[in-house]
């Protein structure tokens, strides 16, 4: 009898313990089997997967849709940096099990989700109140999928502007009124450089003009309409000759010592816009909310905005619904109105994400937006003028690992290590030869 | 069974008080013949099938209830040890992509035949054992040093122990925050001091001795303590005669420490740099953040690349699950090597002593 039982409590306690550890499920009790209709408790949870600051629960918005769809709650996960939320929901989405219900996916990611993980995915172009016109057309067609799907829906993109201290301009005798600085490189990133080298010929000491060469480069390379890949998907970054402008350009600024460098999205990155030891930055829409966020108190009024050289576009995210969830049609009706013009402009008001709604640059909240940091800066006239400039970038399912061995290996070899621009290339290109190859 | 039955019928109907072998055999008779069947002849069939039924459970329980208080560490083992190591193995037969897990083909052993011409590989196993060599080696001693000291009378033994252990304690992303902003080439705390006392800054992420010399420093920082709260507990079952006829012979305590100390130590001492070993080789949090944000690259010029930070750069970053696969087995086959070279050492020890 005792054995009996013994064995019965060890096969309770490792089934228990096993499937505890198969599938964390954190709904409660009794809403897994829920259509949504039903009884007076039958309430729908949902779960959003995002990375990073996403801005979608930041801005309210889960909390208004919850106010107006009594039976839905709303859940978010979230996983600091995107480099490691990919892969995790990678092996979710080949296995079927722990995703959520909506998944959120960066641009960089987007080309290689559409071509290898369609066939997992809700098509969302077909979700009711889904209005293919009212986004912009490079954006719901990096998330189109080649038999047709719409399998993405976009929230934001990253029009960049140029972010420049306007005390260290001032002291380095260069104007310092937006619309003046904006026609000082306007048109050509050459003269973004000379600018660069006017400012080092008086700039007050330990301030750099940039904050990095590899900055510099992702913006050069997101205002060309083609980059790492060619129309029929073939890696061309090595024989692209705008590619190759991009990486002269920005090695130049390390040789000529006027970047601070820095490597982006570190802490010593962090304390740069604390202690004010670089003019200049690129900064996308998305950006200036980091830069608040690290300048403090001390930057206020200090920071403005001016248009870049050309327009250029740098980041910007997905909502998806992947094909395994239980609650899809709830949450294809979530991701549309999340990514509905009205609610992007919200983002862009309390967040700073621009929209990828073209049809929300007409509204108020958008058109009309100042950012107090940035000496109340219209940055909704600026990045709308930025936006509709954007080429139509071509994008490649391996983006992402291209442009970071080219930043993170390559151009900081020559930024930080001293090593010549070629040195520099050759290290990039044989850590993607390795890279991409199976 | 049956004649096991009947030898073996419990007296008076209480359940096991006889001893038994493990074996499940009878246990020799001793003084009176077995009551069993001398019995009053009242004693009904049934309760004699009761009593035949009760012993036999007994000796299954006392045979099998072993297996099956340590039957749920195997079922873990075999679930989260076995069976990945089994699975990655045949994984890295394959090309195999994240993206597509399942879709699996053939290549035999081409994941580790391009290892040996994997130059990004040679370059993380070289920075894995001068990385694991800084570390370890200063480690151990300093653990050793601190040991020793704890090991005397000393007021207030209790919160340094504690304290010992703490860095153990803290979590290596915490930790290794903190280290990036003292190691840092601006406004790190470090280059604050060297420039006072008339040094150049130093820049600690770039430069490849630098960078594996930070690194090596956060994993010391952890680990010296809990290295060291090992030798002491070995330390404190050194008999105390030892001591005492050395101070009698008059050993200085240096002496002492030298002669009975580490000599009583030899076996533990061994066991520290096994784990230290496996624990440098598997070296990845420290380096990983250790690199700010940029990812697995472990620096510009993979510097202070592991071997542990190029295999989540193939899993992970890259996506090729397959090659990752490759570089794990990789790393299992040079654990082994080093526990067979330990093994040998120890018995060569062994037989010296």
């Amino acid at each position: 009898m005792r054995r009996a039982v013994i064995l019965a409590v060890v096969a309770a306690l490792g089934a228990g313990l096993l499937a505890g550890c198969a599938e964390d499920s954190d709904e409660p009790a009794g809403t897994a089997s829920n259509g949504g209709g039903g009884g007076g408790k039958g309430r729908t949870t949902l779960t959003v997967g995002v990375f990073g600051a996403f801005g979608l629960n930041e801005a309210g918005l889960y909390d208004e849709y919850m106010k107006l769809h009594k039976n839905i709650e709303i859940k978010q996960t979230s996983i600091e940096r995107n480099e490691n939320y990919y892969p995790q929901l990678l092996t979710h989405l080949g296995s079927g099990s722990g995703l959520a219900d909506i998944q959120a996916v960066e641009v960089n990611n987007i080309a290689e989700i559409t071509a290898t993980q369609g066939d997992k995915l809700v098509d969302l172009g077909t979700t009711e109140g889904v209005q293919k016109d009212a986004f912009l057309p490079w954006k719901w067609a990096q998330a189109t999928t080649k038999d047709g799907k719409t399998i993405a829906l976009g929230t934001d993109i990253g029009p960049q502007g140029i972010c420049y201290r306007k005390d260290l301009f001032a002291k380095a005798g260069l104007p310092t009124d937006r619309e003046a600085v904006g026609k000082l490189w306007a048109g050509d990133w050459n003269k973004y450089l000379a600018a660069g080298k006017q400012f080092r010929a008086k700039a007050p000491k330990g301030a750099a003009f940039v904050d990095s060469a590899t900055g510099v480069m992702s913006a050069i390379t997101g205002s060309n309409e083609n980059r790492f890949y060619d129309k029929d998907g073939k890696i061309v970054y090595k024989t692209n000759p705008a590619v190759k402008q991009a990486w002269d350009i920005a090695a130049a600024f390390a040789t000529e010592s006027l970047t601070g460098k820095l490597q982006q999205f570190t802490p010593a990155w962090d304390q740069g816009f604390a202690n004010g030891t670089f003019a200049t930055v690129s900064c996308p829409a998305w950006m200036l909310g980091y830069i608040q966020d690290k300048g403090g108190a001390a930057g206020k009024d200090k920071w403005d905005v001016a248009a870049a050289p050309r327009p250029s576009n740098w980041g910007g995210s997905f909502l998806t619904v992947p094909a395994a969830g239980r609650n899809k049609e709830e949450a294809a009706k979530l991701a549309a109105w999340l990514t509905a013009p009205e609610q992007q402009a919200k983002l862009f008001a309390k967040r700073g994400s621009f929209p990828s709604a073209k049809a929300a640059y007409s509204l108020p909240e958008v058109s009309g937006a100042k950012h107090a940091y940035f000496g109340n800066a219209p940055i909704g006239e600026i990045f709308s003028k930025a936006a509709e400039g954007v080429p139509v970038q071509i994008i490649g399912p391996k983006d992402l690992i291209i442009a970071q061995n080219l930043g993170d290996v390559g151009m900081l070899q020559v930024d930080q290590k001293g090593r010549s621009p070629r040195q520099g290339w050759d290290a990039a290109v044989k850590a993607i030869d390795n890279a991409l190859d199976q | 069974m049956a004649r096991d039955a009947q030898a073996a019928a419990p007296s008076q109907g209480e359940e096991g008080a006889a001893p038994r072998t493990h074996s499940g055999a009878p246990a020799p008779h001793t003084g009176p013949p077995a009551p069993s069947e001398s019995r009053t002849p009242s004693e009904s069939a049934a309760d004699r099938r009761r009593r035949a039924r009760r012993s036999r459970r007994y000796r299954l329980d006392v045979r099998w209830s072993p297996y099956a208080f340590v039957a749920p560490f195997f079922v873990f083992f075999l679930a989260f040890g076995l069976f990945p190591l089994l699975y990655t193995g045949w994984a890295s037969l394959h090309r195999v992509e994240l993206t597509a897990p399942t879709d699996m083909e053939w290549v035999g052993l081409r994941n580790f035949s391009r290892l040996l011409e994997d130059e990004f590989f040679w370059n993380a196993l070289k920075n894995t054992v001068t990385i694991g060599l800084i570390s370890t080696v200063p480690q151990l001693l300093i653990a050793l040093g601190i040991a020793h000291l704890l090991n005397y009378r000393l007021r207030g033994s209790m919160f340094f122990r504690v304290a010992a252990l703490t860095p153990y304690a803290t979590s290596v992303a915490a930790a290794t925050l903190v280290f990036v902003l003292l190691f840092g080439r601006d406004y790190g705390m470090i280059n604050w001091a060297l420039g006072l006392v008339g040094f150049d800054r130093i820049d600690w992420q770039n430069g490849t001795w630098t960078s594996q010399l930070a690194v090596s420093t956060i994993v010391i920082w952890r680990w010296t303590g809990y290295n060291a709260l090992i030798y002491l507990a070995a330390m404190q079952a050194i008999p105390n005669d030892l001591y005492e006829s050395a101070a009698l012979d008059g050993a200085s305590r240096f002496q002492q420490f030298r002669h009975v100390t580490v000599p009583s130590l030899r076996p533990t001492i061994l066991f520290t740099c096994v784990v230290s070993t496996i624990g440098a080789t598997q070296l990845f949090g420290e380096p990983l953040l250790f690199n700010g944000s940029a990812g697995a690259t472990g620096g510009a010029e993979h510097q202070f690349q592991t071997l542990g930070l190029y295999l989540y750069e193939q899993g992970w970053v890259n996506l090729h699950l397959g090659r990752a696969s490759a570089i794990a087995w990789s790393m299992f086959l040079i654990l082994l090597i080093i526990g067979a070279v330990n093994w040998l050492l120890t018995r060569r020890l062994s037989k010296s002593a």
